[in-house]
């Protein structure tokens, strides 16, 4: 009996959880339909969901009108540039709190922290004005600056929970067994940290990728990445939603394959403090 | 060889003064154990042994050489510790090698200490295994493994067998003791469990508050403890002490007596008592007695007696089994 209503109870907890997964993944299954539609189909009413005429054609609109790849490329520079950025200040500052705290370690990671409670709307102005100052409107470098300085806080706070987790006594281990620190970085933290640090990675060229906010308003040109590639499908002339919607699929693909072929690793490492 | 000296080693953490001031001779060979209360600064001893905390001042020997300023490798000792400290990314031989390969040493040696160790402790069919897929007992044999094929002057152990299950403390001191008669190494063994200082030990060190109490083998520790303190640490149950008139009786401030030096009897006896509780072990029966205007005294009576709760018993102790101590808990 009592196994029947537990298999009741598993089977209600999978229906919701399948629920709450499609109500969250509907707004992409959308825009992926909406991106195969004409314009026309695309604000019909009542919507048409799968019965309709796929087409092409938003793509080839989309490829012929604006230059995805030099987009894409933009994207790329930025977000690995960012992060790898990001990991050479966060690595030594994560190691330093987590292996010689002081009594203000804790309040500078509150402090690190604080900084993204703060929206990021309550910066625009100076952050233009300094941008305009010194030349870094619309320039890879500006914007490379600009995301390392937005998501360092979650980066060094990352690292600082998986460094955090290397046991001290292994490092001692290590120690007594003659390591010298450099022998101690090669054999034993690095082989250990290298989950960590590859997980902070992956999240934060995603966490880079998907800012739009300062990309839109740091850009006009040169620098643009792909945020600022679908908002030029919402555009004064109307708004496309098909093409905004291709627009948008395109802008997506990339980090999803990334995501996709890196799942275990991102899952692995976001939940290493939690399994042990 | 593997003579440790302590010189007036003295240790604060910030302005907290940890080891007020120890000297100490651990003799080449020797297995002498550290033992006392959580906080009393055992591991803090060791770890300044071991170089991986520095002195504030004092000088440390091995061998006769001050290594009071040496990195941990240079002083040639090996570590055990309470977490085992394994590498986690490498298998059982990696880290048994491990060791060896800061060193530098040949492969066909690393090969032939790695099988060495693994014989001595068991370890042969498991050395291909990580760390993850072994047991409790497998993997402090593994973190004795990595300590021996050094050949160190002397072996740390920092409460090693603390995180095991009973039956499996009880199996692996022995495998411990036979080891140490095996290699004749110095070791050195922190732990809070007076029953493994008094089974393993050559000499034990009994540690209060950053000092050492008392110094010397197991049974002079248990038949003429220097103080209070010692005769209430070794020995197990506890030594049972009385103060005031009666402790005026025998011309001390204190005096103790250990429960196995109870004689408990129908009636009669020094001092009269009422059965509080009686523990039945089997081989034992441990009476806890409410004797009036003394207060609670525990016997360690044999395992058959019949007495219960609410009995009056009488208790007297063995001749020449009564401590005196003085005002200040030193032995008379």
């Amino acid at each position: 009996m009592a196994r029947a209503v537990s298999t009741r109870r598993k089977l209600a907890f999978t229906a919701l959880a399948w629920i709450v997964a499609l109500v969250v993944f509907f707004p992409i299954l959308w825009a992926f339909l909406t991106s195969f539609k004409t314009e026309g189909t695309a604000i019909a009413a009542p919507p048409k969901f799968l019965f309709f005429e796929w087409t092409l054609e938003n793509y080839r609109t989309v490829l012929e009108r604006s230059n995805y790849f030099r987009f894409l490329g933009n994207s790329i520079i930025t977000a690995v540039g960012s992060t790898l950025l990001g990991l050479v200040v966060a690595i030594p500052a994560a190691w330093a709190m987590a292996f010689s705290p002081t009594r203000r370690t804790k309040d500078v990671l509150m402090w690190m922290l604080s900084t993204k409670m703060l929206p990021a709307v309550g910066v625009l102005v100076p952050i233009t004005m300094l941008f305009r100052m010194m030349g870094l409107t619309d320039t890879h470098l500006g914007l490379v600056l600009v995301l390392t300085l937005i998501n360092l806080p979650i980066i060094v706070w990352m690292l600082f929970t998986y460094f955090k987790e290397i046991p001290v006594d292994i490092l001692e281990a290590a120690r007594m067994d003659g390591a010298s620190l450099r022998q101690e970085v090669i054999y034993v933290l690095t082989p250990m940290a290298i989950p960590g640090i590859a997980s902070t990675l992956l999240l934060n060229i995603i966490l880079a990728w998907n800012e739009s906010f300062w990309t839109i308003v740091l850009t006009t040109t040169q620098a643009t990445p792909l945020p600022a590639f679908i908002a030029a499908y919402s555009s004064p002339e109307g708004l496309f939603w098909a093409k905004l919607s291709a627009a948008s699929m395109m802008a997506i693909a990339p980090i999803l394959i990334m995501g996709w072929f890196s799942q275990k690793q991102l899952v692995r490492g976001l939940t290493f403090g939690a399994v042990k | 060889m593997g003579s440790i000296t302590l010189e007036h080693v003295n240790k604060s953490f910030g302005g907290v003064e940890v080891i007020p001031d120890i000297s100490l001779e651990i003799a080449d060979g020797e297995f002498i154990v550290f033992v006392g209360p959580s906080g009393c600064g055992k591991s803090t001893l060791l770890r300044l042994i071991a170089g991986l905390e520095d002195v504030t001042s004092g000088r440390i020997l091995i061998d006769g050489e001050d290594v009071s300023r040496a990195a941990p490798a240079q002083r040639k000792l090996s570590m055990v510790f309470q977490s085992y400290a394994l590498y986690p990314h490498m298998s059982v031989r990696g880290n048994i090698a491990f060791p060896l390969k800061m060193e530098k040493a040949p492969r066909e040696k690393i090969d032939q200490a790695v099988n060495n160790a693994a014989a001595i402790l068991n370890l042969t069919d498991y050395l291909d295994r990580k760390p993850r897929q072994l047991s409790g007992g497998q993997r402090q044999r593994v973190a004795i493994g990595r300590a021996i094929v050094r050949q160190p002057k002397a072996f740390l152990f920092d409460e090693p067998l603390s995180n095991l299950d009973a039956a499996l403390r009880v199996a692996m001191r022995l495998e411990i003791s036979e080891l140490h008669n095996k290699l004749k190494t110095t070791m050195v063994y922190v732990t809070h469990d007076q029953v493994e200082a008094m089974t393993m030990a050559d000499k034990i060190v009994v540690l209060n508050a950053g000092r050492v109490e008392q110094f010397g083998s197991p049974l002079e520790l248990y038949q003429r403890p220097a103080n209070t303190f010692v005769a209430g640490f070794i020995g197990s149950p506890r030594m049972n002490f009385i103060d005031g008139a009666e402790a005026a009786r025998h011309g001390a401030h204190t005096i103790g007596v250990r429960p196995e030096h109870l004689v408990v009897t129908p009636e009669g006896g020094d001092w009269s008592g009422v059965v509080k509780v009686s523990e039945h072990l089997g081989s034992d029966t441990f009476l806890h007695v409410d004797v009036d205007g003394i207060g609670a005294l525990t016997a360690r009576a044999p395992g058959d007696v019949p007495f219960r709760h609410g009995e009056t018993v009488g208790l007297s102790p063995m001749n020449g089994r009564l401590y005196r101590f003085d005002a200040q808990g030193l032995a008379l």
